[in-house]
């Protein structure tokens, strides 16, 4: 792991430079959306449904309203018709978010019922408790596996649906020999993989301070958000207003993990009430909130067949893939098959996929939200192993796309190269001392010992060009004083963008890290970006900063040139000074050319334009940008409490040249570690009834200090050619193998016992009941 | 609802205020003294980021009513670098990547730097289970374990 350094003039790309953002941040000086307090400021609250489905029968808010210290309360009937479209430009017109207030039923457990506004928080919970509903419940629909069978139990029968199928596709083989193949294979293997509900659960909850000025009609907005141009373009729309008099900032925002990528309904209800009232509301919810409403993640169900012929070469897989995406599902479009082959050279696919409305919280984005596809594929291939009694390290050898394979097309059309599957495999496994782990797995077993190695090998597409993901802009600036700002359309909420893009544009105009300073996360000064997400800042936003200051860079050394009387073809610019090649002593600081550009701009020649700032919009010359890993986890189960431990995590990575490589080693952790919470102690449950059972952090269990192993990162590094820096995405990629390589060390723990591990979550119980059923306990 | 006065010494400032029982430690330190930086992640008791000393005892602030803390001695995030220079923990949190988003940090720097003061040369695992109160979702802990270990032995070899 490479040790933090401070400043060394030049480069600094490649260099664990001290982040920008720690200062502030350690000192409690941090802005996050909670600290931020406005004069006449009101508070809200929210009154949920705690029916999962059922119709609304009688709402009685006068108790609530005659409350001192209430200001405003409000039911569907009050801002019904005050509002425009409520659509995302990254999800488009047909994803509309739901009504701010639930209208005349309720669709899951914690459903916005009321909004309460009152002098402080206090005051308006109580007024909650004042608000009085009656709800006639009808059956919920909890079982996503079951529900779009269910013809009886609508969930969205008020629409006058008749079917709980957001999304069906029936099986598509997109290769024609398909059947044949199967029908020939040697082996023909089958499972299903079932993933548990777990949750983003950011340390910072939602929140939103919305601000309206009547007179100058403008809407202020600070919200704890991943994107805060989208932001002001949905409340554009969604207020009927113009975007130049909305203003969005985000300047510290504590955790999305894609939770905050899109505008919630609470939001929505919150920035009626303070255009309403003319006053500044803020909403910072609760945690039991946040784990009830905020958007739910994972909880998919996929049939995996695999062909595999006699040398045990895969020669096609399949999926039969189903999504729960809730009631009202802030992002569902999480379904990709074409990614089910991940990094093998598996020549054919088929799937069907169906994403399925039930009476639970939604489904959002969560970090990787296609990584079903991987975990589904990952812990197939370990069952296929343990079925046909070979070594699954072996199977995928056989079976891995390595660099001299590329480049590749993949039967769903994805083209390979410049990622290294079977490198970083073989790199893990030397890291990991492969046959000595196996040698003391033996002798574990020969003590009763529970020790299992889990792999999962996955490719990551980074900087995907949907629509409005596909470019970023930058503007950059030599500011009067020669210092450089460069202002990004991004909303970091932990990514160190403020440090990695300071990296680029000091390395790219050739001055000192300590003279940029990023600006982002604020509408008024900065290009449209469309938020924070998607593993594509290093890629997309890197790209617009670096060809930014290349622009800025070109009127540098124009000023230069002039005021130097040299060529500029002589000139270089290096430690925050322009000189002449070879004649260090002949040079201009960046403040004089600055002054040179503004100052004296009368002086110089019409050639020569004023002012040294450049705005850039970037788009990859191609998407997505692969990035790839290899994942491997070793856990012991003590028999006696039948926890899993992690014991060793070992990932080999390769995203390129990385821009910082401590930020990019803390990317991976945060995931990984997100990962092996999903699988052995994070699990939302709701019972048949669709009430929630795991809504506080006594019952949601997130990983702590005591449950986790160090992380051992090693990097393979292959450049991209779809942008200049060579960059690849990686923010994701942590999350998406741990899952499966949790699992299926679990599995090869016990897999002798002839227990198959398919399912996650797997806590004590879920593990002890493995051991029951398997008369080994 | 009735309030209260109440008395205590903020980072070494009196402060008086008049609140109601049920105002949190956390609340009055955030709405009344304007300090910030305790940071509420769940407000009952599990995530640690309200950590603050009272009487150079690290406490959840959302456990605690502010009128419990009457005559306290009450040390914040804001008042472990009060002439602007980091404190070990701090500085090693800096050097170590101990912080992404930077939410649970507040609450982590209070109870390391607790941790530290009760116990200057923790072990790795007196280390994790000192900081298993308190939770963070960006790190993975591996940047923050890394630096308690660093603050121990910078603090240590100063004191040597
Ligand atoms: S806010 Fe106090 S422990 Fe979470
Ligand atoms: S740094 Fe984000 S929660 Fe810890």
């Amino acid at each position: 792991m490479s040790a933090i350094t401070t400043r060394k003039a030049g480069r600094f790309i490649g260099q664990s430079v001290a982040r920008k953002e720690d200062r502030r941040l350690l000192t409690g000086h941090g802005l996050y959306v909670d600290d931020v307090s406005l004069p006449g400021m009101l508070h809200a609250a929210f009154l949920r449904s705690d029916v999962a489905r059922g119709t609304i029968t009688r709402l009685d808010v006068d108790a609530a309203r005659a409350l001192d210290g209430v200001v405003a309360v409000y039911t569907w009937s009050d801002l019904h018709g005050t509002f425009g479209e409520a659509w995302h430009t990254m999800l488009g017109e047909e994803l509309q978010v739901p009504p701010p207030l639930a209208i005349g039923d309720v669709r899951h457990v914690g459903e916005p019922i009321a909004l309460v506004v009152a002098e402080s928080r206090y005051l308006a919970e109580d007024a909650i408790e004042l608000i009085e509903v009656d709800i006639d419940a009808g059956r919920a629909v909890v079982d996503f596996n079951t529900a779009a069978a269910d013809t009886t139990n609508i969930v969205h029968q008020a629409w006058g649906l008749t079917s709980n199928a957001m999304v069906e596709v029936p099986f598509t083989p997109l290769s024609p020999d398909l059947d044949e193949v199967f029908a020939n294979a040697a082996h023909v293997v089958e499972c299903t993989v079932e993933q548990n509900r777990y949750l983003c659960v950011p340390m910072e909850a939602r929140g939103i301070l919305a601000s309206w000025t009547p007179g100058r009609d403008e809407m202020d907005i600070v919200a704890s958000c991943q994107g805060v141009h989208e932001t002001r373009i949905f409340f554009s729309r969604y207020l009927q207003i113009p975007e130049s008099s909305i203003r969005v900032s985000a300047r510290d925002v504590g955790g999305g993990f894609g939770q905050k990528m899109f505008v919630f309904r609470e939001e929505c209800a919150v920035v009626l009430a303070s255009r309403m009232l003319g006053r500044p509301v803020k909403w910072v919810e609760d945690r039991r909130e946040n784990l009830l409403a905020a958007s739910h993640s994972r909880n998919e169900t996929g049939r995996v067949r695999l062909a595999i012929d006699a040398d045990l070469t895969i020669s096609a897989i399949t999926v039969d893939h189903v999504a729960d995406v809730g009631a009202y599902p802030p992002c569902p479009a999480i379904i990709d098959p074409m990614l089910l082959p991940g990094p093998y050279k598996i020549p054919r696919l088929g799937f069907s996929m169906a994403m399925v409305w039930t009476n639970t919280m939604g489904k959002g984005a969560y970090r990787g939200p296609w990584m079903f596809e991987t975990t589904a594929r990952e812990m197939a291939i370990d069952h296929a192993a343990r079925t046909l009694g070979i070594d699954a390290v072996e199977l995928r050898r056989r079976n891995l796309l390595a660099a001299s394979d590329l480049p590749f097309t993949s039967p769903g059309g994805n083209l390979f190269k410049e990622i290294t599957p079977l490198e970083t495999l073989e790199h893990a496994l030397t890291m990991l001392d492969y046959d000595a782990f196996r040698r003391e797995q033996v002798q574990a077993r020969a003590e009763g010992r529970l020790l299992g190695l889990g792999v999962c090998a996955y490719v990551e597409p980074t900087s995907m060009g949907v629509q409005s993901l596909a470019s970023e802009g930058a503007t950059v600036r030599v500011e009067t004083s020669g210092k450089v700002m460069a202002f990004l359309g991004t909303t970091s909420h932990g990514q160190s963008i403020e440090t990695t893009m300071a990296q680029v544009v000091a390395d790219t105009l050739g001055v000192e890290y300590d003279d940029v300073t990023v600006v982002q996360a604020e509408t008024q000064s900065t290009p449209y970006g469309p938020g924070t997400g998607g593993s594509r800042t290093a890629v997309i936003a890197g790209g617009a900063a670096r060809e930014a200051t290349l622009a800025v860079r070109d009127k540098v050394l124009a000023v230069a040139a002039h005021a130097m009387e040299a060529a500029v073809d002589d000139l270089d610019i290096d430690g925050g000074s322009v000189f002449v090649r070879g004649t260090p002593v002949k040079s201009m600081t960046m403040a004089e050319v600055a002054k040179a550009a503004y100052r004296n701009a009368h002086l110089l020649p019409p050639e020569v334009g004023s002012g040294l700032e450049a705005t850039v919009r970037f788009r990859p010359n191609t998407f997505p940008t692969w990035s790839n890993a290899t994942h491997l986890c070793v856990v012991e189960i003590d028999r006696a409490s039948c926890i899993a431990r992690v014991v060793r995590y070992i990932v080999s990575e390769d995203c390129g040249p990385m821009i910082n490589p401590t930020v990019v080693d803390g990317q991976i952790s945060g995931g990984v570690v997100q990962g092996i919470g999903g699988v052995l102690l994070e699990d939302f449950v709701y019972d048949g009834d669709g009430n929630p059972l795991t809504t506080t952090f006594v019952d949601y269990l997130l990983p702590t200090t005591t449950e986790i192993p160090v992380v051992e990162i090693g990097h393979v590094v292959t450049e991209s050619s779809t942008n200049p820096g060579g960059f690849k995405g990686m923010g994701e990629g942590g999350a998406i193998g741990a899952h499966a390589a949790v699992a299926n060390a679990v599995g090869d723990a016990l897999a002798h016992l002839g227990i198959n591990v398919l399912k996650t979550p797997l806590g004590p119980n879920d593990i002890h009941r493995l051991l029951v059923e398997a008369g080994a306990d | 609802m009735s309030t209260h006065l109440v008395s205590m010494t903020v980072n070494g400032i009196e402060r008086h205020a008049r609140v109601e029982p049920r105002k949190t430690l956390a609340d009055f330190l955030r709405d009344d003294c304007r300090l910030t930086g305790t940071h509420l992640g769940c407000e009952h008791g599990v995530c640690g980021a309200c950590t603050v000393m009272i009487d150079g005892r690290a406490t959840r602030s959302c456990l605690v009513f502010a009128v419990q803390t009457e005559g306290g001695r009450v040390t914040t995030v804001e008042g472990l670098a009060p002439d602007g220079e980091l404190n070990p923990v701090q500085a090693a949190f800096e050097a170590e990547h101990g912080l992404q988003c930077g939410f649970c940090t507040p609450g982590f720097v209070v109870s390391a730097t607790a941790l530290l003061e009760r116990n200057p040369s923790p072990t790795d695992d007196e280390i994790r289970e000192g900081l298993s109160g308190n939770l963070c979702r960006c790190t993975g802990y591996q940047g923050i374990l890394r630096a308690v270990h660093r603050a121990a032995q910078s603090m240590g070899a100063r004191q040597s």
